[in-house]
């Protein structure tokens, strides 16, 4: 049963711009959507439509069962994020968290009994009495976030909410939002354009290009099987490798190369695009595919392993330590499991 | 070792009631790359800029090249600092981008040196097909790398690179990262890289500094830094997932958190109280005495993050997709003694 459903959702904007492209898309009761992709992709305006701040040029929204197309922003009872805002300095932690239920007309009690709650699950309860000055910069930033989100209206419509702080910190609190919808499960949609924020917080990631929806699927599908080249490209850090070649028979051939790797999978033949994630790729004495390591960098619990050869740069990523080293002769080999080929003409996943 | 190229000593800087740097030291040797990792505000910027001789240090020394470079004017330091807001001329082509450097007066290079080197930095970076195009309809990363070119077209002996690839999509940083770091190794100068992205410090450096609140909390070997963090700071700024901290008391043999979860054995030389870390990938999620739920599991693409409310904190595990987890599951974290960091309370 859809809680919010968007249907044939369209924007053009008074100079032609034709930002979202004939929308569907529906959301079940506590799901985390994200609409994920590059700037201009439509996310935002199609947010802006579930939220009423921008009237779809064609198209409903309905939201509970009722059709809201036509409602203004404050009949919908949706909960708007941009960032959290600075703090006001006079009040208490605990007033600056309770204040926007104050502002929705909630008694005292119930106010009482959310602020607290929420100042649990974030690890604040200590801090209620405090001035926001007497807090560091990461505590600041979670009793902004509480007093966004301490409100359980319909839907939380969230837009790059973290946008402005840097890697350590945004990671931090991405996870505080998700632990709180998980425990309110409240019905959200996120936007941004940060795949890994994306992969980490949703249900399901929906994937926009050019105001048209390319892909919805839960995170692991999307990084599995992405559905075209521009997913596959968007989605995962290091980037899946792509290299173009031709299918004949079951086999892949590299442009320019005399290796012949073995297809799991069926397609005709033709010229294809050959993706594997780097995690997918492993040195093995006796793969396929003759490189020269040109990189090797360790980066946390993983090793970065760039190759090239014929079939042009390959990396591989893995939790082995001191296989190879730089300038080495090496041989790689793709794990079946990870292989996909893609339509180099459409973009199109091919199996 | 050689004398480093850039020797840095006991330098303080304070703005107005603020100490932006409390005396940090540093040496940067010929052909390194050494990443500065800080969060927001720890002083990277500001050290960068007095190494440029943008601002001046209350107190310590600084030498280049075996010479006081706080009593040499900036434009004698040669040194190149590129900023992570693109710096460009933008109805400039981008070979006049890259030429402006080299035209200054006080340089008097000869016209033929000058698009020698333009040639040479545009081959470099990649961006010979770009040089008659305006800098305004340049995209995001071939700015980056223009920018990038203007510093190395002066062939400095120093390279200071504040955040270069911050305001770049994913994807592309990624690319850059792997090409600037083959680029520094060919050029054969040492660059000072600030950051506050743990993992491509990890990734890039040959050394690694870690900074905050203007003070030097650790510098050596990223690995090394990875592996053993010199105390909890540190272990918390080392990217996502994060290091579990935990406080604990040595009880009968065993590291006790305050809630009293037993953590792992403890050698009986030890201290009695210390805090412990563990890092995410050692954190296991079986094997443990006491079951709890998943609170939250996050996708890392290859990996997945299990979020679990464990000794008192909510705790990080980094386990293999073959795990079937998912929120509510049931759990039971260990960890084996080998893998807790031990940092004895002070």
């Amino acid at each position: 049963m859809s809680f919010l459903a968007l249907e044939r959702l369209e924007k053009r904007w008074p100079d032609g711009t034709h930002a979202v492209r004939g929308v569907d898309l529906t959301i079940s009761e506590g799901e985390l959507v994200v609409l994920l992709g590059p700037s201009g992709c439509g996310k935002t305006t199609t947010l802006r439509m579930v939220a009423g701040l921008e009237m779809p040029s064609a198209g409903r929204v309905r939201l509970g069962g009722a059709d809201v197309t036509d409602l203004p922003p404050s009949q919908r009872d949706v909960g708007f994020v941009f960032q959290f805002y600075a703090l006001y300095p006079h009040m208490t932690v605990a007033e600056n968290i309770a204040f926007p239920l104050e502002c929705a007309g909630l008694p005292r009690g119930e106010r009482d009994a959310a602020v607290r709650r929420v100042a649990e699950r974030l690890d604040l309860v200590a801090l209620l009495g405090r001035r926001p000055r007497a807090l560091s910069g990461g505590d600041q930033q979670r009793v902004g976030l509480a007093r966004a989100i301490v409100r359980k209206p319909r839907l939380w419509l969230m837009d790059e909410p973290l946008g402005s702080l840097d890697a350590a910190r945004r990671a931090e609190m991405c996870e505080l939002i998700r632990v709180q919808q998980l425990a309110d499960r409240v019905t959200t949609i996120y936007v941004t354009h940060d795949q890994e924020e994306a992969m980490r917080l949703a249900d399901r990631i929906v994937i926009m290009s050019q105001g048209e929806i390319v892909q919805a699927a839960p995170p692991r599908e999307i990084y599995d099987r992405p559905a075209t080249l521009f997913v596959a490209r968007f989605v995962g850090s290091p980037g899946m490798n792509l290299i173009e070649g031709d299918a004949r028979s079951g086999t892949f051939r590299p442009a320019g190369s005399a290796v012949a790797i073995s297809l799991p999978h069926a397609v005709p033949d033709g010229r294809v695009v050959l993706g594997a994630r780097p995690e997918h790729v492993r040195l093995d004495a006796n793969g396929p595919l003759r490189g020269r390591v040109v990189i090797e960098a360790d980066a946390g619990p993983w090793r970065h392993v760039h190759v090239e050869g014929a079939f042009g740069r390959m990396q591989a990523q893995t939790t082995e330590r001191g296989a190879s080293s730089t300038g080495d002769e090496v041989r790689l080999a793709i794990d079946p499991a990870g292989l996909r080929l893609f339509d180099p003409a459409t973009g199109r996943s091919l199996a | 070792m050689s004398t480093p190229l850039l020797m840095i000593r006991g330098l303080t800087k304070r703005f107005a009631r603020t100490t932006a740097l409390d005396s940090v030291d540093l040496d940067v040797h010929d052909a390194q790359i050494v990443a500065l990792l800080g969060p927001t505000g720890a002083g990277k910027t500001t050290l960068l800029r007095t190494i440029a001789g943008l601002e001046q240090p209350e107190q310590g020394s600084m030498t280049l090249g075996g010479r006081d470079a706080l009593s040499t004017p900036p434009a004698e330091r040669d040194v190149a600092l590129v900023f992570q807001n693109f710096s460009l001329y933008p109805s400039k082509t981008v070979r006049a981008n890259l030429e402006f450097p080299l035209r200054a007066p006080s340089r008097n290079m000869p016209a033929a040196e000058i698009s020698e080197r333009v040639a040479w930095a545009a081959k470099m970076l990649r961006i010979e097909a770009l040089l008659d195009r305006p800098a305004r309809k340049l995209s995001g990363g071939e700015m980056q790398r223009v920018a990038i070119g203007r510093a190395i077209v002066r062939r400095p002996r120093l390279f200071l690179m504040d955040e270069p690839l911050t305001n770049l999509d994913a994807k592309l940083r990624e690319d850059l990262r792997f090409e600037l770091r083959a680029l520094a190794r060919s050029l054969n100068a040492p660059v000072l890289w600030a950051t506050h992205d743990a993992l491509e410090a990890l990734a890039m450096a040959d050394r690694m500094v870690v900074l905050d609140r203007g003070r030097v909390l650790q510098s050596g070997v990223p690995a090394e830094i990875y592996a053993r963090p010199a105390s909890p700071d540190v272990a918390r700024l080392l990217g996502w997932p994060p290091v579990n901290v935990i406080a604990a008391r040595n009880i009968a043999g065993h590291w006790t958190a305050a809630d009293g979860t037993r953590i792992a054995p403890a050698s009986s030389d030890g201290p009695e109280r210390a805090t412990l870390g563990i890092r995410a990938e050692n954190l296991a999620l079986a094997g443990g005495p006491m079951r709890v739920r998943v609170e939250v599991v996050e996708l890392t693409g290859p990996a997945q993050v299990a979020v679990v409310p464990w000794a008192g904190i909510r705790a990080h595990a980094l386990a293999s997709r073959a795990l079937e987890l998912a929120p509510g599951a049931q759990v039971a974290p260990s960890v084996r003694p080998e893998h807790v960091i031990v940092w004895p309370a002070t």
